[in-house]
C-alpha cells in the first residue's frame, strides 16, 4: 500500500536513544516500528489517504529527534500567551518533553491520575504495554515513527466513576533554538467505566522555528465514560504538524472531538474512532482555516464495529490565499452493526481564486439496518448577504469578515469552555479583519 | 435638490430594464413609485444602492454627488438607505451586533465617535418601540427564521437606527397583513422629516392610505410614464395600470397581500 520515497532516507537514520531505559517489550516494539518504516517507507500521494497531502517538504528537512536534552527553558509568559489558562490541571511540554516547572497538577479528584508518560515509563511501564502493542505500521509511517521515538507526553488515568470538572490542559510548545527538531509526543488517556473529563490539547511554537510535531494521542473510553477532547493547532507557519488521535469506545460511552486548525505550513489531523461496543456515541467537529500557502488535512475514520452506535462529523473549512483544505472522511459500518446512525458533513467557504478545497466523504456499509448520510459543499460568500451588509455601510472587507465569522461561529459556538471559545474567536477574527467587540447583553 | 435622476438606463445581458428614468426629489418629500410587475421599480432601487451586475448609464446626483461612482458602503455613508424587498437571512450574525456594526461603520466614515455596546443598546431599545419589536429579535441572527412581516419591521428598524437622508422602500408592504402594514407604516411616518427624502416603491395603492405621498410616479416598461399628486394613486386603483395605454412586459397581477 505504501511506497518508499527516496527522501525518507534522512528519516531512516533515526534510532531510539533509550540506552537500555526501556523494558524489553518496548525496545522490541520500537525496533519493529522502525523496521516497518524502513521496509515500507513514507506514504506518497499514490496512497488513498494521502492523495492531497504531499510530504516531500517535510521529508526534505534533516530533522533531529528531540530528546530530553532538547528541552529548553521557556518563560511562563510565553506559555500563557500561547495557550489561555483554563484553570484546571495543566501539563506543559517543551519540544515534546514535560516541563514540570511550567505545569500544575493540583486540584484533581482522588480517582484521577494525571502525569507525564516518561514518569510512567520509568516507574510502571507495563501499564503502557497495550498502547505500544499495535501491529507495527497499523496506521502509517508517522504513527510508527512516533512508536519508535516517543519519550514523553501526557498520561491521564481516570478510575471508574471519577469525574474531573475542570478541563485538563495539555500544552505542547516548541522552541527549537535553531535546530530543526522532530518531536514525538505520545499521550494516553484512559477513562475507566463511568468516568468523565475534558481534555484540551494546544500546539504552538515560536514564529520562524523550523520543526515537525509528530503527535499521537490514544484515548480509551470505557463503558459509560464520557470524554470531551479539544485540540487547537496554532503552530507557526514555519513548522509542520502531523497528528493522530486514536480513540476506542466501549459500551454506551461518549466521545467528542473539536479541532481548530490555524497554523503550520503542512498540517494533518487524523482522527480514528473505533466504536467497539453497543450504544457508543462519537461527535467529531473541526474547523480549518488555511491561508497563504498552508495545507490543512483532516482525515477521519469512524469504524462502526458494534450495533446501535452513533457518529456525527461536521467539518468546516475557510480557504483563503493559496490555502489548501482537505476533508477525507471515511465511515465504515461493519457486518452486524445494526441500528448504526452515522453522518458526515463538510462545508467549505472559498475566499480566493487560488485556494483549493478537496472533500471526500465516504461511506462503506456492510449491513442493512443503518441510517447514514453524508454531504459536502464548496461555495463562496453569499453575494446577496455581502450587498446587504455593504448597503448598511459596512465596508467590503469588514462585511467579508463578518460573513466568514458567521460561517465559523457555528463551530465555535459548540465550544462550551468559555475562555477557550473567547480565545479562539479572537484568533479567528484576527485572520479576517477588524470586528466590533463581540459583547452582547 | 436631494436626488436628481436623469436619463437612467440599466440592462442585464442586453436586456434593457430601465429605459431612461427621470426623477427629482427634494428633501422632506415622500414620492411613491407605482407600476406593474416587471416595470423596473425594483431595478431602480437596486441601481440606486449599487447592486452589481447591471450595465448602467445616465446620471444620478445625490446632494450634488455622483451617486453611481460610489461603492454601496459609500452610498450608505452618504445617507442612502434601501429597505429591501427580500431582506437576506444571515445565519450566525446577531441582529443587534449587525446593526451596531453598521451604525459604527457609518459613524466612522462620517468622522463621528462610535457607540459602545451599552450606548447602542439604549438607542436600539428606543427605536424598537417604533416598529413594536421586542428584544428577542435582537439576539437572533439577522432575519433568520423571521416571518415576512418581521423582516419588514426589521428593515424599518434599521432605517430608524441608521437615520438615512434618503430612504428607498422597495415593496415594503408586500407580504404584510393589515396589522403588520399599519405597524410598518407608522414606523415610516414617524421617520418622515424635513431633512429626509423617501422613495416608496409599491405595487398597491393600499400602502399609500397609510403613507400619504407628496408625489406619485407611475412606471411602465422601464420609464416613468406619468406623475401626479396622491390622487393619481386612487385613479390607478380604480382603473388599473392598463388605462395608461402602455404595453407592459408582464401582465400578471399578483393578488393583494401575496406578492413577494
Amino acid at each position: 500500500m505504501t511506497t518508499a520515497t527516496a527522501a525518507g532516507g534522512v528519516f531512516s537514520s533515526f534510532q531510539p536513544q533509550r540506552d537500555g531505559r526501556d523494558p524489553d517489550w518496548l525496545a522490541e516494539a520500537r525496533l519493529a516500528a522502525l523496521d516497518w518504516v524502513a521496509g515500507h517507507g513514507f506514504p506518497t500521494r499514490k496512497d488513498e489517504d494521502w492523495k492531497y497531502t504531499g510530504l516531500d517538504p517535510i521529508l526534505a528537512v534533516p530533522f533531529e529527534a528531540a530528546t530530553v536534552e532538547s528541552g529548553r527553558r521557556v518563560s511562563a509568559d510565553l506559555i500563557k500567551a500561547a495557550a489561555v489558562d483554563l484553570g484546571g490541571a495543566r501539563l506543559v511540554f517543551v519540544n515534546g518533553h514535560f516541563a514540570s516547572e511550567l505545569s500544575r497538577l493540583t486540584g484533581l479528584p482522588a480517582g484521577a491520575r494525571v502525569t507525564n508518560l516518561a514518569s510512567v515509563l520509568a516507574a510502571k511501564p507495563e501499564c503502557l504495554e497495550p498502547f505500544f502493542s499495535h501491529v507495527p505500521g497499523e496506521h502509517h509511517a508517522f504513527a510508527a515513527f512516533n512508536d519508535a521515538l516517543t519519550e514523553d507526553g501526557a498520561f491521564v488515568h481516570l478510575t471508574p466513576g471519577t469525574s474531573v470538572n475542570e478541563p485538563i490542559q495539555l500544552v505542547f510548545f516548541s522552541d527549537t533554538g535553531g535546530v530543526p527538531l522532530m518531536s514525538s509526543p505520545r499521550s494516553v488517556i484512559l477513562a475507566e467505566p463511568g468516568s468523565r473529563a475534558t481534555i484540551v490539547e494546544t500546539y504552538a511554537g515560536i514564529d520562524g522555528d523550523l520543526y515537525c510535531t509528530n503527535a499521537v494521542t490514544e484515548v480509551v473510553v470505557a463503558e459509560g465514560a464520557q470524554i470531551e477532547h479539544y485540540k487547537v493547532q496554532d503552530e507557526p507557519v514555519s513548522a509542520f504538524h502531523l497528528a493522530l488521535l486514536d480513540v476506542r469506545q466501549g459500551r454506551n460511552s461518549g466521545f467528542s472531538s473539536r479541532s481548530v486548525m490555524l497554523g503550520s505550513s503542512i498540517a494533518r489531523h487524523e482522527v480514528r474512532v473505533l466504536l467497539e461496543d453497543v450504544g457508543a456515541e462519537a461527535s467529531l467537529d473541526g474547523v480549518y482555516l488555511p491561508q497563504g500557502d498552508q495545507l490543512h488535512d483532516n482525515t477521519i475514520f469512524v469504524d462502526h464495529a458494534a450495533a446501535s452506535c452513533t457518529s456525527h462529523q461536521l467539518y468546516k473549512g475557510v480557504l483563503d490565499g493559496r490555502g489548501h483544505g482537505v476533508f477525507n472522511g471515511h465511515i465504515m459500518v461493519r457486518p452486524g452493526a445494526d441500528g448504526t446512525d452515522a453522518n458526515q458533513k463538510n462545508k467549505n467557504l472559498i475566499l480566493s481564486d487560488r485556494a483549493e478545497a478537496d472533500t471526500r466523504p465516504r461511506l462503506e456499509i456492510y449491513t442493512d439496518d443503518v441510517k447514514c448520510t453524508h454531504g459536502a459543499a464548496v461555495g463562496q460568500l453569499d453575494q446577496d448577504a455581502l450587498l446587504y451588509l455593504r448597503a448598511r455601510g459596512i465596508p467590503l472587507e469588514a462585511a467579508r469578515g463578518l460573513l466568514v465569522d458567521a460561517f465559523v461561529h457555528e463551530m465555535l459556538d459548540r465550544i462550551e469552555l468559555e475562555p477557550l471559545r473567547a480565545r479562539l474567536e479572537a484568533l479567528v477574527a484576527g485572520r479576517f479583519g477588524k470586528r466590533e467587540r463581540p459583547i452582547e447583553p | 435638490m436631494m436626488l436628481k435622476i436623469e436619463d437612467l438606463h440599466a440592462s442585464i445581458e442586453d436586456n434593457e430594464i430601465l429605459r431612461g428614468v427621470n426623477l427629482e426629489l427634494n428633501a422632506g418629500e415622500v414620492h411613491a413609485i407605482m407600476g406593474p410587475n416587471g416595470s423596473g421599480k425594483s431595478t431602480l432601487a437596486n441601481v440606486l444602492i449599487g447592486r452589481e451586475g447591471y450595465d448602467v448609464s445616465g446620471s444620478v446626483r445625490f446632494q450634488g454627488q455622483d451617486l453611481l461612482a460610489l461603492s454601496p458602503e459609500d452610498r450608505a455613508a452618504a445617507g442612502v438607505f434601501l429597505a429591501f424587498q427580500h431582506p437576506v437571512e444571515i445565519p450566525g450574525v446577531g441582529n443587534l451586533y449587525f446593526m451596531r456594526t453598521a451604525l459604527n461603520s457609518l459613524r466612522r466614515q462620517r468622522g463621528q465617535d462610535e457607540l459602545d455596546p451599552v450606548e447602542f443598546l439604549v438607542l436600539a431599545q428606543e427605536r424598537m418601540k417604533l416598529v413594536e419589536m421586542d428584544q428577542s429579535f435582537m439576539s437572533r441572527s439577522v432575519n433568520e427564521g423571521f416571518s415576512g412581516g418581521e423582516k419588514k419591521r426589521n428593515e424599518i428598524l434599521q432605517m430608524a437606527i441608521l437615520e438615512p437622508k434618503l430612504a428607498i422602500l422597495d415593496e415594503t408592504d408586500s407580504g404584510l397583513d393589515i396589522d403588520a402594514l399599519r405597524v410598518v407604516a407608522n414606523g415610516v411616518n414617524a421617520l418622515r422629516s424635513e431633512g429626509r427624502g423617501m422613495l416608496v416603491i409599491t405595487h398597491h395603492q393600499r400602502l399609500l392610505d397609510y403613507i400619504v405621498p407628496d408625489r406619485v410616479h407611475v412606471m411602465a416598461a422601464g420609464q416613468i410614464v406619468r406623475s401626479g399628486d396622491k390622487d393619481l394613486a386612487l385613479e390607478l386603483e380604480k382603473h388599473g395600470y392598463t388605462t395608461l395605454g402602455e404595453r407592459h412586459s408582464s401582465g400578471r397581477r399578483a393578488p393583494v397581500g401575496a406578492t413577494r
